[in-house]
Formats: structure tokens, sequence, C-alpha cells
């Protein structure tokens, strides 16, 4: 990677200027979010347009470069962490939509538009795009598509793939290769976007994706509820969905995630509630009308000993300001915030709880939970000081048992955040040998030379 | 170049600091200059990075730290929305005078600092001296804001659109004053800042007026130097240790109730840089600094929540709209205040732009060094100012007044640009 005429080459590619090799600027693009070491790349690229993308892996697969795609580099798990010495290409200038079309509702989009962005260019035009991510106010949809990323409204709206129609991309030999289709209907050949959707940049490059849309719904209403006990919070959420109630979220905070919540945004939550439930139900408005009667209805049953249903705009606000403050709220406690997304079948929950419980007690660490109970995906979050030795190894046992625990459940390692780096060890125990030799079979395939984000998901 | 133990030292000294990043990205969203390059070395994470890299020897290129450090606005958007709560502005002047120890302030800078800032009286006669030949260097750009270019200066100023020296300094026509408290049982410190005293003397006169008008006692002291903030962004704490000294000389211990500045920067300057950077001072100095920056007010903010100015109902006549400096209202949570005493008359009502509190672009000498960049990110916000049609647009700020004169004049736009304190004071 250290020959000048390489970097002459890409230089002569893409201009000088889109190509940064100083140790500062490697530095920049050695890291993503997850709490891992970074790795020094050799070189930063950034393509002028998507053609430029297929000529930078023509390049790289010639030379045998390991490539790392960024776009936002929000990942949690490591997955744009680069190899050493590899290359990092840049995709977040990529930010044209290319197309919103309401009549067929869809939207094509290169890959580094802003989800944020994306979604309130297409609410500007009556339609919807519910995939939100925490990150989504400086996601790409690229990433969003590479990580399978998920958000609040999974539940009831599903997630990033849920919305994936078509795609183009290039492969690891620069080949420019298209799937899918602007048709709800499309059987043309191998479901290659479903092979491409949460491959963490492992088979091959996005240029341009093709999104599905959907009508808002008319209405909405947002209700709290309080609880004593978490198997009661639990027995809340089995109920609801028994009841054939989808809300279009059903969050959930733990004690000491509300604790903290209330220490630090004083939005009046009750500190002694063992559990708190955050409910949204959304869609025509009779229909809305009925579903938050039965669903308040289904709390009280369910032994909530408080609930408060949002009124008005500002009220609703100030339901979801406690959801939306509790990670940062968390990771002001301490220097190190690992924020891990292990996920059970929902009906676990209460066995998920405890379960942090006990690990939190014999690892002697700090943990607030929080998340979406209604889809079973908990963000345990485990506050820590990364330069501490000594306790760093109890967060890593804790990480570990974590898994274990969700797995023992017939739950799996990551609900939304991928697996990177940082659980590419564990993957043998969720799937099993033949899965990874399978996926190992088809890396190598389409990528002989493994220059396309090596190490991630399946290891090697 | 220095010791680079010492950096690492230096460095070390903020590692809880830097520790408290978690590198969520979310920087992204809000960093100015990261919108217009993209580049992650121009946001807070990057930069954080690349400290902790540097402090921890995973890096050694100290030089090339500082140049990323350099091109950063200062606005605080960063810290203002940190998830975890990441001092990022005090993280980076710190930083800025560690790696200045180490890599050395140039002779320009040493020369502006060491020897002419710190020396007020100096630096007085300097500027006296430069408004009386500015004619002869510069040419009129743009009567309606009356700046003008200066062709002679253009490997320094570009095309700027450069709001002249004013011919007589504030300080000039009031050395000092010192009146009792009037009707409001009030009395203030008066801190005009350099800008207000050598080209906005305007606003001085402003304050001046509004203070007489509400009975207001003034204490303005002579000998006043220069809040520091450009020798702090420059990394050389040793010129800025000797300006609040200066300063602490001219009010430290003196009887009256506030000190007001009508300087956004100079305010957040006193009120959270100095106690911030006054960590590794005497505990006397410590103490006097505290007890002073305790003490400091926005003009805006003393007016509405001290002296009690309110806004006329149903405010109607010409419509202003404001830019909210981010030294105010990210840095300082004013906001209302502003807006409050504009509308305290009935003549002018707010017409509010998209994106009111998002920096201009100015960022002190970033517009020096920066220039192309400032000025994307400045007109962008003369966009969303002249997309409100209104006549005006007020601010709180004499350097965002400076850029926002130079983002409008060179578009020939007809938007006044004025000190809400100036608009308040011409209705009484």
């Amino acid at each position: 990677m250290k020959k000048n005429s390489l970097v002459g080459a890409f230089k002569d590619l893409l201009g000088a200027e889109n190509v940064m090799e100083s140790e500062t600027d490697r530095m920049n693009y050695a890291y993503d979010a997850a709490v891992l070491a970074p790795v020094m790349p050799g070189l930063v690229v950034r393509p002028r347009n998507t053609e430029d993308i297929g000529a930078i892996l023509k390049l790289c697969n010639e030379n045998n470069i390991p490539v790392t795609v960024r776009g936002a580099g929000t990942n949690l798990s490591g997955g744009t962490i680069p190899s050493m010495g590899g290359l990092v290409m840049l995709t977040n200038g990529l930010q044209r939509i290319i197309e919103i079309n309401e009549a067929d509702m869809y939207a094509i989009v290169e890959p580094g538009v802003i989800t944020a962005q994306l979604a309130s260019a297409v609410a500007a035009k009556g339609l919807f795009y519910p995939p939100d991510p925490g990150s989504q106010t400086v996601s790409t949809i690229a990433g969003n598509v590479a990580e399978n990323a998920g958000g609040l409204r999974g539940l009831k709206y599903g997630v990033s793939k849920d919305y994936v129609m078509g795609m183009e991309f290039y492969d690891a030999t620069g080949t420019h290769v298209r799937t899918g289709s602007k048709t709800v209907k499309c059987v043309t050949g191998f479901n290659l976007a479903g092979l491409m959707t949460a491959s963490e940049g492992c088979f091959g490059v996005y240029s341009q994706i093709t999104l599905k849309l959907v009508p808002p719904p008319k209405a909405s209403r947002s209700m709290m509820a309080v609880y004593d006990s978490v198997d009661q919070a639990a027995e809340t959420v089995a109920a609801i969905i028994a009841a054939k109630i989808i809300p279009c979220t059903l969050e959930f905070m733990d004690n000491f995630t509300i604790r903290t919540v209330e220490d630090f945004a004083k939005v009046g939550l009750p500190t002694e509630a063992k559990a708190l439930l955050l409910i949204e139900v959304d869609g025509h408005p009779a229909q809305v009308e009925d579903e938050a009667a039965e669903v308040e209805t289904i709390c009280k049953a369910n032994g909530a000993s408080r609930i408060q249903v949002a009124q008005n705009a500002e009220e609703r606000n100030k339901v979801w300001e406690a959801r939306r403050t509790a990670l940062s709220a968390l990771a002001k406690l301490r220097p190190t915030t690992v924020l891990e997304d292990a996920t059970v079948p929902r009906s676990r929950i209460p066995d998920m709880v405890r379960g942090l419980d006990a690990i939190a007690a014999r690892h002697k660490l700090t943990i607030g939970t929080f998340g979406h109970a209604g889809d079973g995906n908990l963000h345990p979050t485990i506050l820590c000081d990364k330069r501490d030795r000594e306790e760093w190894h109890r967060v890593e046992k804790g990480v570990e048992e974590i898994f274990e625990l969700a797995l023992g459940m017939g739950g799996t390692l990551s609900g939304e955040h991928g697996i990177g780096l940082a659980k590419a060890g564990f993957m043998e125990k969720e799937i099993g040998r033949g899965s990874i030799e399978f996926s190992r079979k088809i890396k190598r395939a389409v990528d002989p030379k493994n220059i396309l984000n090596p190490g991630k998901i399946i290891g090697g | 170049m220095g010791d680079l133990k010492r950096l690492h030292r230096l460095l070390m000294d903020i590692d809880d600091m830097l520790a408290g990043c978690m590198r969520c990205g979310m920087c992204q969203s809000v960093c100015p200059v990261f919108a217009r390059t993209l580049n992650e070395g121009d946001v807070a994470r990057g930069k954080i990075a690349l400290l902790e890299g540097l402090s921890h020897q995973m890096i050694s290129d100290a030089e090339g730290v500082k140049c990323k450090l350099d091109k950063c606005l200062l606005c605080g958007s960063c810290s203002a929305s940190c998830p975890s709560g990441v001092k990022a502005t005090d993280i980076f002047l710190k930083a800025r005078a560690a790696l200045t120890e180490y890599t050395g302030l140039s002779p320009v800078k040493k020369a502006i600092f060491r020897g002419t800032l710190t020396h007020p009286e100096l630096f007085n006669r300097l500027v006296d001296m430069g408004s009386k030949f500015q004619g002869i260097m510069t040419k009129k750009a743009n009567a309606y804001h009356g700046t003008s270019c200066a062709p002679m200066l253009s490997s320094i100023l570009g095309n700027r659109q450069i709001v002249p020296l004013a011919s007589k300094p504030f300080r000039k026509s009031h050395p000092s004053m010192d009146t009792p408290a009037g009707k409001s049982g009030l009395k203030v410190a008066f801190y005009p800042g350099c800008l207000v005293d050598k080209m906005y003397t305007g606003i001085g006169e402003a304050v001046l007026k509004v203070m007489k008008h509400h009975g207001v006692g003034v204490f303005l002291p002579a000998n006043q130097a220069c809040c520091g903030m450009p020798a702090l962004a420059s990394g050389d704490t040793k010129s800025f240790e000797k300006l609040v000294d200066l300063n602490l000389n001219c009010f430290s211990g003196k009887g009256f109730d506030v000190l007001v500045t009508p300087c956004a920067t100079c305010t957040a300057t006193l009120k959270k840089v100095w106690p911030m950077m006054a960590e590794n001072l005497d505990m006397k100095r410590r103490r006097e600094i505290d007890a002073l920056s305790a003490k400091v007010m926005d003009i805006n903010q003393f007016l509405v929540d001290k002296v009690g100015v309110r806004p006329k109902d149903g405010a109607e006549g010409r419509a202003v709209t404001f830019h909210d400096p981010c030294h105010l209202g990210k840095s300082l949570g004013v906001f209302s205040q502003p807006r409050t005493l504009i509308q305290a008359s009935g003549r002018y009502h707010i017409k509010e732009m998209q994106d009111a509190n998002t920096c201009c672009g100015s960022g002190g000498s970033f517009n020096l060094q920066h220039y192309e960049t400032s000025t994307q990110i400045g007109q962008k916000k003369r966009d969303n100012i002249v997309a409100t049609q209104a006549e005006i647009v007020a601010t709180g700020c004499p350097a965002c007044m400076m850029q926002l004169t130079d983002m409008l004049a060179s578009k020939g736009d007809k938007v006044r640009v004025k000190h809400s304190i100036e608009l308040y004071a011409e209705t009484l």
C-alpha cells in the first residue's frame, strides 16, 4: 500500500484532493463507534461519483488491497474499522436523492444520503420511510442497508431490509451489477439485493439503492405505563400482541435507566418504578382510538400502577423525551459506553432482564437496560472506563455472558448493530459451523482475493 | 520544536475529557465546517480521536494534528448537542495551548499577541493610526453597508467587504466613567470589547444611552484589555493570562452588581473560558476570576432579566430577523432576551429565519485562515436572512456583524446589520 506508484494511480483516477495519505487523515478513518482499538488504513479515497466506486474496486482488486467502505462511521460493531494498511472508501459525499416517486411509492438514492434527510424529503411529498435507527441524523442509507439497521418502529414497520426493493452495486472486480426493480413484484433472477443487505461490505459496494415508501399513518397516540415489576411490564407486552395489536413503538426502560434519565432530564419519571413501557399506536384515527383504549385496559389488567396517555403533541413529546435521552443520560455517567443489542423472543424479556441483573452483580458492572421490548431487542448498556484494565476485563466477561444468555433463550447476538469485528468470534455458537462454511463459500466465490472488508462477520 | 514528552504529558492532562467521547459521530449532524467538507478531521469526533492518537502515541505528527484542530470555528455546536456531554470546545482550547507550546507560536502571531494586544496603550495607538490611513489602503466597496475592500492587502484580506475602523474609538470618547446607580438601583461595570471600541462605536454609545434611560449606574474603568480569546484560540496562553491579569486589575473587587458586555464572544470568554483556563493559576487569582466571572452577563440578558424590559404585546412595525451568535445561544443559553429587547418598543417585530441558531462562519481567526469555508457557511446564513425579507438582521456579537455585513454586502443585499442594543436604544 505504501507503493508510491499506487497512490499516484489513485490520484490520477480521482484527483489529488480526493486521495488522503497523511498520518492524521489515516488516523481519522481508523475507528468507528464500536469500543474497539483503531486500525490505521494505508490510504483514504473519496469517489467523486458512483462510477468511481467501480474504478476504485478494480484497482484494489488488481493490487490485492483490502477495501472498507465508510459512510458516517457510526457502526457499533467495528464493521467500518479498516484492515491494517488497507484502503478506506468514503461514500458520504454521494448524497443525491435521485428520485422520489409518489405514484409508485419508491425512492432511488445514492449511498451517502443521510437517513433523516431522506425521511424528511419523503415526508414533504406526503410519504413515509419508517426505519429510524438511533443515529438517523447522521447515518447513511448505504450504512443502514449494509448493517440492516433497525430502530424504534421495527415492531410494526420492519427494518431496513424490508424497504430494499432493488439496488445497483459494484462487485470485487469493479463490475457493475443490477438487481431488483421499482415494481412491488419482481422474481427476475436471484434475490441479490437480499444477499447484499446486511452483508457489511463483504460482497460489494452499493452505488444506488431503490427503497420502498409507504403512506404515513393519519393519527397516533402515545402513552407511558409504570410498573412495580419487570414481569408485569413483559406480560403487558405479550398481552398487547396476543390482542392482535401491533403498536408502532413499544419501548422498555429498567429502573436504573429510569433513575438516570430522571436525574439528567427531570422529565417527571417515577424513580421508584421497576419498569416503564412507552407505547405508541398509529394508523387510521378510529383504529388508533380503539387500540389506544384497549392497550390502556391491557396495561391496567397486567398491573400497571400508573398510565399516562398523551393528550396533545406537547405531552406526546414529553413521553418520548424520556426515551430519546436514555442513551445520552447513561453515557454521561462514565467515560466508556458499551451498547449491546442481543435480542430474545419477546416472551423471554423478564428472564433476560433478570439475567442481566445477575451478570451485573457477578462482575460488579453498571448496566442500564432499555430498548425495543416489542421485538425483544433490548439494549443493555454497560457503563465503564476502558482505561481501567481490570474493569475492562470484567466488561468483556460480562458481554460474553450476555451473548450466552441471549443465545440460551433462542435469541440472537445482534438485533440491529451488526456482527462486524466485535461479534465475529461468537457467530459459530449461534448459527453453527455449517452456516459459517456456507457463508465463506459465497464470500470466496464473489470475492476470491478477499479484498472486501476482510475479517468482518465470518472472520478469516 | 518543543519537548515531545511534555506535549504527551500536557495532553494526558486532558485525557479524562477526551475519554468521554464515545465516537458515536452525532456531532456530524451539527458541525458547520463538516457540513461543507464531509471530512472526519473537521468534526469534533475526528479531532478528539487525533488528540487521543497523539497522546497515546499512536501517531506522532503534532503539526498535522494542530492543523486539523485549528480548522474549527469554536462555535460549540458539537458540545451543545453531544450525547455524552463532551466539552469539545474546552478540549480544543486546552489542546491548542499544548500544541502551540510544542510547535511554537508563529512570528506574526507573536508580534500581534505578545507585542501588541497585551499592551493596550500601544494597541490603541496603532489602531488609531490605522484608522487615519485606512482611506489610502482601501476603496469604498458598498455605500449601503459602508464597507470597503482593500486591494493592496488582498493577499491577507481577499475580497472581503470590511467594516472600517472608527475615526474616533469609543474609549477615546469615553476614557473612563463612574456614575452611581439611579432609579433601577443597579450599577454595571461596562466591558465594551475591542470591536465595539474600535469599529462599532455606535454599540457602545447605545449601551450608555440605555443605561442612562433605565437609571443604571456605569463603571467604565480605563486600561481595559482584550478578553484574550484571540490569543487563546491561537494557543497563546501566556498572552491570554496577561490579558486576564490586565482586566482583573480593572474590575476585580470594584463595586458593581453585574459586568455587562455587548459582545457574545467576550461574554462567553469572561464567563466560561476564564474559569476553565484558570485551573493552573494560583488560588488568589482563581478566586478573583471566579468572583468576576459569576457577575458577567450579556447586555440583552441583563436588560430583560435584571432591569425587567418586556416585549410590547402584538409588536408590529418593521420586520427584524435575529441571528443567534454561537457564544450567546449555544454557550450561554441566551435566546429569548435579545428578541424581547427588539420587540420592546413595538416598532419592530421578529421574523425568524431558518436555522437562526447555526453559526455564521465567522469564528474569529478561522475567517482569516479558512476564508473559503467561512464564506460558504456564511452564504448559507445570508440566504436564510434574505429569505425572511426582513429589512434588518440583528444579532448580539460584533464579530458576527462583521461576517454578516461581508456576506450581505458582497451580494448587494439591502439588509441592515444591527446589534439588538442599537435597535432598542434608538426607540428610547
